[in-house]
């Protein structure tokens, strides 16, 4: 456990900077979204006891983070080569925690994830995404993706399925998703782009689908096709039964588009994806949160209404205004050029973990860096996203801003041990 | 390996892509469009406004005619409305079971979560009976607010009533600050000084949360206004003489207009049959308003300002005066009583002079005197000679304040006909009429029309020797004094010293021996009265009776005109009830009483059947 030399150096402090910089500015708006303009005695220093602090997410969060610092400085102690060494003993012990946490846990806003220490809760889904990052990261150093060995790559597709899969069966969808950003660290590594392109179709017909009579997008897709082949018959000649397959599933995919969003899809889903297509679909419902939020945001102007000045958080017309929406209070008291800081922010500290993630020299270091930034830009987009009309509600925070624990601990955790194995990449140029 | 680094490019422009999509739909939503800048305000802003007391109205000795008490709605916020006992709801509220269904219908039509009237207007003593039980029916509860009541039971035309205002109002741009369930005059008094009885509402604006919970003020109540109490309206109104008036006038159709002369001030206005204001007040006030509307009689028809009838011979002063400012007749001016022109409606002396005439209303003098004013032979044309002589003597006619609304500050007031060369050119064509056509103006029949309101003024205007001010109600507005325009003298094209030549005419009609309006007489009290009698012929049925009067002659304190419809002739009825009232102003009470006793009951009994 000896610290090299100078070993502060070697940190990079620039990613701390934004870490810090934006954890603060968090805090402030967790502030904002629970401070009351009835009770604004509630602060610091108002005489309160501890247990009625407790009953505030500001004063609360100050814990989290306080812990956080806890966990930075034992995160970057521990020897970097154990993140490698026990990347799947930790896996396994997190399948272990999944499997038998809906059987342990209380039901709370109708999901089994939540384990309870005390008065620690602690959701397991939060944590299996570094977990999983790390182990994907090992099992990729030791296979070479690019030779396309099946074996190899269905062992990595289950390592990254497995956890999501049973975080679905707890009824989080939402952290489930989460784990689809593995797949841009994948594309990295020397995944087939073909995968991405696939996918991304797929997605583009089915919301097509939704949007455009099915019988138009199926005539536009075959007049495509079939403008194609006129201009190149030799295609049509030698790919005829790959051309009339493609054409049958994306065919079978319109038209199975009713089915899935019908029978597949839960309930609360489907009526995510509709209130996104069209806000007053079930205006009391999650269509409320979507144009309560944008209200709030729309409401901020250029600058903002000021500092605890924002009236639709404070008088809760937003839900889960310090959790989820926190962006909101951002949007409304903060206007335009506040959430331009927020947005900034994330592109910072993305372009900087791509560029720590781009030195590391081992390749198990350089897919978690991978891996830490594609989790970290999925919660950013579909959470800010949702709060302004331009992704489904999904149920998932934004990164060190939102305010609880388990996220706090989980981003922390994703971030600094990047940032340990990063000061140690000379001794494993050595090595 | 070395290929694949280009991929980390594409990773960061898809990141890229999502923070410019990101910048520029914030940007658009919250710098571009407004809209959720109103959505905002629209979800935590709530307007509540603060009607003000209504001002009070007082007679002219102080006494209060109207005042504001509390009511109270019964309202139902129809989601709390639990396993309602019907039958004893209704029972307590005494209103049939249907009624009450359907207000619950429309209660829950309105709006399950918020408050809506169930059951308006119900007064102290009718709340004080199911205030104690309503703690069994949850979901009901009561809201007290201020509205009108009448200390009188009198004189309902001329205070008009408060009501809600009406959707048809609320378009227009004069009501914009009135909200729907407002109240508002809507005739009358209370009508026509709305803005000064109104007081200017107070509107606050609080900031609510989700729940429709109170926040607080918005921006410390820097937009907020205080409500102003409505000014006070002082009118010149004797209550008592009003309410002696209504008691004569019980059973009758016809209006009684009494002015003080020397200020203009109407002193009582009668429109019979007559209303109890309170009437249009209260629990069931639609109700009764449709029955007082669908009445055949039309009691809420105010005839001493909207209904004109030709004044009869009332009318032979204004044609005297006019003739004599001409200079076409002087005062001893004789005329035979020539019956082959139009019949008389006596034997009676010679008209040997103006009072003679005047006391006997003499048809074929005033016939005369008006075509001597009329035909003065500015052309060889007899037609062209009718055409502008009726020119000349119609202006000076509308000089008594004829023909044109005076501006009594009430808003239904007629403004009567005296006709117009033009308008007998339309009727019978141009050079196709002469002095004979329209000789029935001379004694006030024919196409000649006038309010009770105009006829009493003539009086005043006599009583004045020339001049009149323009009648009103309101003689202070608050701790204010006479109104600016009430004080304006208008006077007539006649000179002064002509109204001191019909005035003995008049004191002679009614302290003349076999003059025609003797019952009026107060010459017992020493008094002398000045007036004429009328009787307007009416195709429709029996004439109608007038007299119009002022006293005392020498020094006026009081003009008056009764109009008695179908009640004959004038000198039986109207004239000894417009005595009583003069007697009743004059001096505080009536010791004549069988007067009283002869004027009560129907019109009918005057009229002589022949």
């Amino acid at each position: 456990m000896a610290l090299p030399a100078r070993y502060s150096r070697s940190i990079d402090w620039v990613t701390v900077g934004i870490y810090a910089l934006m954890v603060g500015l968090g805090w402030l708006n967790v502030y904002a979204a629970s401070y009351s303009p009835e009770a604004p005695a509630g602060g610091l220093f108002s005489g309160l006891s501890f247990q009625e602090l407790m009953a505030f997410n500001w004063f609360k969060q100050i814990l989290w983070i306080a812990t956080a610092v806890v966990l930075i400085v034992i995160l970057v102690v521990i020897d970097y080569k154990a993140y490698d060494t026990f990347a799947f003993v930790l896996y396994g012990t997190m399948i272990a925690l999944l499997l038998i946490t809906p059987f342990i846990a209380r039901p709370i806003a109708g999901s089994r994830s939540w384990l309870e220490l005390g008065p620690v809760r602690l959701q397991p889904a939060e944590f299996a995404k570094f977990i999983t990052a790390l182990a994907v990261s090992r099992y990729m150093a030791s296979i070479n993706l690019r030779q396309q060995n099946f074996r190899d790559q269905m062992v990595l597709a289950g390592l990254t399925l497995l956890p999501p899969l049973l975080i679905v069966a707890a009824n989080e969808t939402g952290q489930a998703l989460v784990f689809g950003a593995f797949l841009l660290a994948y594309f990295r590594e020397g995944m087939s782009p073909l995968i991405l392109i696939i996918l991304a179709a797929a997605g583009a017909i089915l919301i097509l689908a939704l949007l455009v009579p099915k019988l138009w997008l199926v005539g536009a897709f075959t007049t495509i096709l079939a403008l194609v082949f006129a201009a190149n018959p030799k295609v049509l000649r030698h790919h005829l039964p790959l051309s009339l397959s493609v054409w049958a599933v994306v065919v079978g995919m319109v038209f199975g588009v009713d089915f899935f969003f019908n029978n597949v899809l839960q309930d609360h889903q489907r009526k995510r994806i509709e209130v996104l297509i069209n806000p007053s679909a079930d205006p009391l419902g999650v269509g409320w949160n979507v144009t309560q939020s944008k209200i709030a945001i729309g409401s901020g102007g250029l600058v903002g209404k000021g500092f605890l000045q924002g009236t639709q958080t404070k008088f809760d017309f937003v839900p889960e205004q310090s959790t989820d929406f926190i962006f909101c209070t951002v949007g409304e008291e903060w206007g335009w050029v506040g959430t331009m800081v927020v947005v900034v922010l994330f592109m910072a500290l993305l372009a900087r973990v791509l560029f720590v993630a781009e030195r590391q020299k081992s390749v198990f270091g350089r897919t978690y860096g991978y891996c830490v930034a594609s989790i970290i830009f999925f919660h950013f987009a579909i959470n800010i996203g949702m709060t302004i009309g331009l992704a489904p509600v999904v149920g998932i925070p934004l990164p060190l801003f939102s305010y609880g624990g388990s996220s706090l601990w989980s981003f922390t955790t994703l971030l600094f041990i990047l940032l340990a194995i990063d000061a140690y990449r000379k001794q494993d140029l050595v090595r | 390996m070395q290929y694949l680094e280009g991929r980390k490019y594409v990773v960061q422009a898809l990141f890229l892509v999502v923070a410019l999509v990101f910048g520029a739909r914030l940007f658009y939503i919250q710098v571009l469009d407004g809209s959720y800048k109103l959505a905002a305000d629209r979800n935590t802003l709530q307007r509540i406004v603060q009607v003000p007391y209504r001002g009070l109205i007082y007679d002219r000795n102080g006494q209060l005619l109207v005042q504001n008490t509390p009511v109270y709605d019964l309202m139902v916020v129809p989601r709390e409305v639990k396993q309602l006992d019907t039958a004893r709801f209704c029972q307590l509220l005494q209103l049939p079971l249907e009624e009450v269904r359907e207000n619950l219908k429309a209660a829950r039509k309105y709006s399950r979560v918020k408050a809506s009237p169930l059951v308006q207007n119900l007064s102290t003593p009718e709340l004080a009976a199911i205030q104690d039980n309503l703690i069994d029916f949850p979901g009901f509860s009561i809201k007290a607010r201020m509205a009108r009541s009448y200390k009188t039971e009198n004189m309902a035309h001329a205070l008009g009533y408060v009501g809600a205002i009406t959707p048809a109002f609320l378009e227009k741009p004069k009501y914009a600050k009135y909200l729907p369930g407002d109240n508002l005059g809507i005739t009358g008094l209370e009508s026509f000084y709305e803005s000064v009885l109104m007081g200017r509402r107070g509107v606050q604006y609080r900031m609510v949360n989700v729940r429709g919970i109170e926040k607080g003020a918005f921006r410390n109540g820097e937009f907020d206004t205080l409500s102003v109490a409505g000014q006070d309206l002082h009118t010149s109104i004797d209550i008592e003489l009003q309410k002696y008036g209504e008691m004569l006038m019980q059973g009758k159709r016809g209006s009684i207009v009494a002015l003080d002369p020397k200020t203009g001030e109407i002193l009582a206005m009668v429109s019979a049959p007559m209303y109890e204001p309170s009437i249009l007040t209260g629990k069931g006030m639609g109700n009764r308003y449709m029955e007082l509307l669908n009445n055949p009689e039309r009691p809420l028809f105010n005839r001493p300002l909207m209904a004109t009838y030709p004044p009869g011979s009332v009318f032979k002063m204004v044609n005297e005066l006019v003739a004599l400012q001409m200079g076409v007749v002087t005062p001893e001016t004789p005329f035979d009583c020539n019956w082959k022109l139009v019949r008389c409606t006596h034997r009676h002396e010679a008209p040997r002079n103006v009072t003679i005439a005047i006391k006997n209303s003499c048809n074929p003098y005033f016939y005369q005197v008006m075509r001597a004013s009329v035909l003065r032979g500015r052309s060889t044309n007899r037609f062209e000679d009718a055409r502008l002589g009726l020119a000349e003597w119609r202006r000076q006619v509308m000089s008594f304040g004829l023909g044109s609304k005076l501006g009594v500050d009430m808003a239904s007031e007629k403004k009567g006909m005296i006709p117009s060369p033009e308008f007998y050119d339309k009727a019978y064509g141009y050079h196709r009429w002469g002095y004979k056509t329209v000789y029935s103006l001379s004694i006030g029949q024919g196409e000649i029309g006038i309010t009770g309101l105009q006829m009493a003024n003539i009086m005043a205007t006599i009583a004045n020797r020339g001049y009149y001010y323009t009648p009103h109600f309101v003689r202070g507005i608050g701790q204010g004094g006479p109104l600016p325009e009430y004080t304006q003298r208008h006077v007539t094209t006649v000179d002064p010293k002509y109204f001191e030549t019909v005035i003995p005419g008049m004191q002679a009609v009614v302290d003349g021996r076999g003059g025609t309006g003797n019952f009026a007489s107060l010459a017992q009290f020493g008094i002398s009265v000045a007036g004429k009698t009328g009787t307007v012929q009416n195709p429709h049925g029996d004439d109608h009776a007038t007299f119009a009067a002022f006293a005392p002659a020498e020094d006026p304190k009081i003009a008056i005109a009764v109009f008695i419809e179908n009640a004959g002739f004038g000198g039986t009825s109207a004239a000894p009830l417009a005595s009583l009232m003069i007697e009743k102003y004059l001096r505080g009470k009536v010791v004549r009483k069988k007067w009283e006793y002869w004027l009560q009951g129907s019109a009918d009994k005057f009229v002589k059947r022949r």
